[in-house]
């Protein structure tokens, strides 16, 4: 036993953990346990009165037990009767056990409370102190309940020591963060603020950490802390080193305080006020000339707590991505670390640089580095260092380096971990569609990736690459040579065989003139892998077979007997047995023609999303902002080198009015929408997906389809991903509506940190109350999750809110955002009226700013069933036999908002001969009468 | 910070401290994964890893490895550097701490924890403050234990 007992004189329990330390085995240890436990038992429970002493002592062997693993049931009632003791350390072993050992008994929890409320009133500041750290370490809702109210006088009162306002900040942002709701906000936030004056560096500490938290969820009541926190952090650093005595740590002022205010500014966007900007600017700058300055110190710590704040400022100023000069100069400061004999600073340079790479005033200057990133690809001893490389060479790729970058990641991919490799496939995917100049070069480099990492190719991999041979007509006899050559290989992978099999079944007459890949020869090259693959690859080569037979009269007979074999029309698997039944029978029956027909080569894909971006989509965060960068830079260039892109995509951007939203554009590239700037490149097909950490994404492709489809029906399925379904269960009464979410997990892999955000633009906000209770953070795999939303019609309204849903699936952050389908006829109640009144209340509404009116052409067939369905899901009542014209359809009802409620009229006219509509609105409101035009017009 | 694990070579738990709520099995599985994945690194790697959606940082003084866990906007060198300051806390307070005075000291490291990080935030960086926090309370203990001297005899004699 070490001689230490510092301070304390519970000579019991040194013996016991000395015990239990010689134990030779698990079996001793338990049995040492259980005496013990036996003899605390019996004292606790003694005719026996013990004292305080003697009760600190046996709680305090009991938590020992309980921390080497074994459960403890009982001592709680001791532990809570040492909280009223007035001895300190007593009160301090109590306070101990139960933060580490609470349980949610309800008696035990008012004993527990009623002692921290007596230790909080004591005005003893040891005693407050103690009651406030068990209240943020056990950190519950109950304590919330209790307290919450409390703490914020205790933080902001004139008389509090120092000690007390410090634990006080931080059990407050303890409880706000497990149940903001009961943390009031009100006059005491000003006075938190105030804080950043305080004379006593440690209560700064604290409260930056409390107001950072408080001022992301309330920026404008907190925005005073920004002058604040710039004027705090100008004294800091242009302190001398020694100035701040105990709070300069290894040379270096106050560290930890120096890095929460900068990570406090970056809730925020620049400052406003020139002269705090400039005071700002001024301690930025100076924070990188210090980095140039020679160490006060050789010790790590020096060092790292130097750099510390370095890259915090580094992330501040990337957050604010305005100073070109300050953004270069980090740039380079982060190349110098990249070469830095520390595994930390070259780990921490090469992950900082991958959000710089996504500045447009910096991506050049991290290109600079990239012969640094290779060696570090190539050279770096651990795998998570490794992995950044490979990260910042995908964030800084554009279509000056990608053949470098590229046959740079498919040479490190021979060797890479296992744990990276698929990401590394879909990353060299991406790049080498989204960068190809010449799409021979693309093909070769995919053929590539099926060579090295076959395994890791996943279906999207490989579909991408014949979707885009099929749609591009220049590189088909290319693809169908090099794929023709590389199925030559003795074992190649099955991966390849499928986009082979594929390729030639479409394309193999491109190079059947040449004699050494005739029809026959590529027929029993094809047929020579046919029994080492798996069913699907099988049942893909029979209609490879039955394409041949269209494509090369003359390999018919040879076809049909293999297709006659036992070995496929008697095939077990009933898929290859049907598919040989088939071929072989339409190879016998059809005329030339027929087949020609039947078997015509395939048409293009329509141009959507890239399915590899949809399944990399931010593998990585920061490297999809490089994405979404990226696309900006792209565009720019093909507006001014090729055609114009579609005038609405232009729109679109600047104005995000409803209408250009449902084009599905946001801040997205115009390859979604109309015709693909260079003609039928895939429109690079940009992840439409690309997140930066705290924007929200633009709206999911296709996201628009579904919000149409919502117009007239509540429930369904809003959105579906290969991760994620999201279904909607909604019912509305007058002006209120609920909504029930569900989210679904696809997966078999929980998703973590799910947090779906309801957002109303500022435009809808005063229009549209929204409330909803967060979920569960968790969503495990192949479960589901349910929200409810309550919804009130305030006014009138155009907009839809936008749901925004990040997560994280396997270690890679995922953010998807669709329109939620509230529109404003949801709040429609049908009003049943005779001819006669509808009429005259046709009349009343003449005024030309209650009609709007549109023409256009049926989209759907033009059912008349379907079409009394649509009005009536749309919400107004139908009114029958109140038209002259019984095919015409009229539909009255009243929209209630909180504040008014307005009368709407509608008439569709149908001109089935010009497969035309004509749709009427009149209501009271312009704004009305447009939406409403707007919503039932798209349903035709 | 999301929490702070001690332990030992041999994966031995010193001192667990969790700053967000979990179950207890949850806890169980997660700690022993990390444990092991900390354990299975090089000496010369880099002491940050991604891990589940969160950010390891570790250190390894002699025998004891101190693990943070952090989350993404968190700042990792500082993290190294709150490591450091409270092994420094521990040394100062037990003189040249080694593992063993954690062991036999548990309350005591907890006490120090507390007092430096609170919620999972810096609470107090200086290094006079924390160690006078504790030091009065040893100083109320010292009090105490003159009190209870006849005690402490019985208890030596084995009657604990």
């Amino acid at each position: 036993m070490p001689a230490v007992s510092k301070g304390d004189g519970m000579r019991g329990l040194a013996v016991f953990i000395s015990d239990i330390r010689n134990c030779k085995s698990k079996e001793a240890e338990i049995k040492r346990i259980n005496k013990e436990l036996a003899n605390i038992r019996s004292k606790f429970k003694g005719d026996k009165a013990l004292d305080g002493y003697s009760k600190k002592k046996y709680v305090c062997k009991l938590l020992f037990i309980f921390l080497l693993g074994h459960d403890i049931d009982f001592g709680h009632m001791e532990a809570v009767n040492l909280l009223s003791s007035n001895k300190y350390t007593e009160k301090q072993i109590g306070y101990l056990f139960i933060s580490v050992l609470v349980n949610s008994n309800s008696e035990l929890i008012r004993l527990i409370n009623n002692a921290i409320k007596n230790d909080l009133a004591s005005r003893n500041p040891t005693f407050m102190c103690l009651a406030l750290h068990c209240i943020a370490n056990v950190g519950s809702r109950e304590m919330g309940e209790a307290f919450a109210a409390d703490i914020p006088r205790i933080l902001v009162a004139g008389d509090s020591m120092d000690s007390v306002k410090q634990s006080a900040a931080l059990c407050l942002l303890r409880l706000y963060k497990a149940s903001p709701d009961l943390v009031p906000m009100g006059e005491w936030t000003a006075r938190v603020v105030h804080l950043l004056n305080d004379q006593h560096m440690g209560v700064v500490t604290a409260a930056v950490s409390l107001i950072t938290c408080l001022c992301k969820k309330n920026p404008d009541d907190f925005k005073t802390c920004i002058s604040l926190a710039v004027s705090r952090l100008s004294r800091i650093v242009s302190s001398a080193s020694t100035d701040l005595q105990d709070y300069t740590y290894y040379f270096v002022p106050a560290p930890w305080l120096s890095v929460k205010l900068l990570r406090l500014l970056q809730c925020y966007p620049p400052p406003e006020d020139a002269a705090v900007k400039g005071r700002l600017v001024e301690c930025l700058e100076t924070v990188l000339n210090k980095a140039q300055e020679p160490p006060k110190s050789k010790k790590v710590q020096h060092s790292n707590a130097k750099n510390a704040i370095l890259f915090e400022t580094i992330s501040l100023i990337i957050h604010y991505d305005s100073e070109p000069n300050l953004l270069v100069r980090a740039c380079n400061q982060l190349g110098q670390f990249l070469q830095h004999r520390e595994t930390n600073l070259r780990y921490l340079a090469l992950e900082s640089m991958c959000t710089l790479a996504s500045s447009e005033f910096s991506h050049e200057a991290v290109k600079t580095h990239i012969e640094t990133v290779i060696n570090a690809l190539k050279t770096e001893r651990d795998v998570s260092v490794r992995q950044r490389a490979v990260d910042l060479l995908y964030a800084m790729c554009d279509r000056s380096n990608a053949p470098q970058i590229v046959a740079e990641m498919l040479s490190y991919l021979e060797t890479a971990d296992y744990s990276i490799r698929e990401e590394i496939v879909l990353k060299v995917a991406i790049l080498a569609e989204k960068y190809a100049v010449d799409y021979t070069w693309y093909v070769d480099t995919i053929l590539n990736l099926i060579r090295i990492a076959g395994d890791y190719v996943s279906e999207e991999v490989w579909y991408r690459v014949i979707q885009i041979v099929i749609n591009r007509d220049d590189v088909q006899g290319y693809a169908a040579k090099t794929v023709f050559e590389a199925l030559q290989a003795p074992a190649c992978h099955e991966n390849l065989v499928k986009v082979g099999g594929y390729i030639l079944g479409e394309f193999g007459n491109l190079i059947a003139g040449d004699p050494r890949s005739s029809p026959l020869i590529q027929f029993n090259l094809l047929h020579s892998k046919f029994h080492l693959c798996s069913v699907p690859t099988r049942a893909l080569l029979l209609s490879t077979y039955i394409k041949f037979v269209n494509l090369f009269p003359e390999v018919k007979p040879t076809i049909q007997d293999v297709l006659r074999s036992d070995s496929q029309l008697r095939n077990a698997d009933v898929e290859l047995q049907q598919r040989a039944v088939e071929y072989l029978r339409l190879s016998t029956v059809a005329s030339t023609d027929i087949l020609a027909t039947v078997l015509e080569e395939m048409p293009p894909f329509p141009e959507r999303e890239s399915s590899i971006l949809a399944k990399l989509k931010k593998k990585k965060g920061p490297s999809t902002v490089t994405d979404l960068e990226d696309t900006k830079r792209e565009r720019s260039v093909d507006v001014n080198g090729g055609p114009e892109p579609a005038p609405a995509s232009t729109s679109a951007v600047s104005t995000p009015s409803p209408s250009a939203d449902l084009l599905g554009l946001g801040a997205a590239p115009p390859a979604p929408a109309g015709p693909p700037p260079s003609s039928g490149s895939g429109g690079l097909l940009v992840d439409v997906f690309s997140d930066s950490a705290s924007a929200v994404a633009p709206l999911a492709p296709g996201s628009e389809d579904n919000f149409a489809r919502f117009v007239c029906k509540n429930n369904g399925v809003l959105f579906e991903n290969q991760l994620l379904q999201i279904g909607l269960k909604s019912e509305f009464r007058q002006n209120l509506g609920r909504m029930f979410i569900f989210y679904g997990n696809k997966t078999s892999t929980q998703f973590l940190n799910f947090t779906p955000t309801l957002i109303c633009s500022d435009d809808l906000q005063p229009h549209l109350n929204l409330q909803t209770k967060p979920v569960d953070p968790t969503v495990e795999g192949g479960a589901q999750v349910q929200q409810v939303v309550n919804i009130e019609c305030v006014s009138d309204f155009t907009e839809a809110p936008v749901l925004s849903i990040q997560f994280r699936y396997g270690g890679t952050f995922q953010n998807v955002s669709v329109q939620l389908p509230i529109t404003l006829n949801k709040f429609f109640q049908p009003t049943e009226m005779a001819s006669q009144d509808f009429f005259q209340r046709w009349k009343q509404l003449s005024n030309p700013q209650q009609e709007v009116q549109n023409i256009f052409k049926a989209k759907h067939p033009m059912d008349t069933e379907v079409t009394k369905a649509k009005i009536i899901g749309f919400g107004s009542a139908l009114l029958e036999e109140v038209d002259p014209n019984p095919a015409n359809f009229v539909g009255a009802g009243i929209i209630h908002t909180k504040t008014t409620q307005i009368g709407c009229l509608l008439r569709l006219e149908p001109n089935l001969q010009a497969q035309m509509y004509r749709l009427t609105l009149r209501t009271s409101k312009e704004a009305v009468s447009q939406r409403l035009c707007e919503l039932l017009s798209a349903q035709f | 910070m999301q929490f702070m694990l001690l332990f030992s070579r041999q994966g031995k738990f010193q001192l667990q401290k969790r700053y967000v709520p979990l179950s207890d099995k949850e806890k169980k599985k997660i700690t022993r994964e990390l444990v092991q994945t900390v354990l299975a690194r090089k000496p010369k790697m880099c002491s940050f890893l991604e891990w589940r959606d969160l950010k390891i940082v570790y250190k390894r003084y002699a025998s004891l490895y101190f693990c943070c866990a952090i989350e993404d906007q968190d700042n990792e060198l500082i993290t190294l550097e709150i490591i450091h300051r409270y092994v420094e806390l521990l040394d100062k307070y037990f003189g040249s701490v080694c593992e063993l005075d954690i062991i036999f000291n548990f309350e005591k490291a907890y006490f120090i924890l507390d007092e430096f990080l609170l919620g999972g935030e810096v609470q107090e960086t200086s290094k006079k403050n924390v160690l006078k926090a504790i030091e009065q309370a040893d100083l109320l203990q010292e009090d105490a234990k003159e009190a209870e001297t006849p005690r402490s005899v019985l208890e030596e004699i084995g009657l604990t």
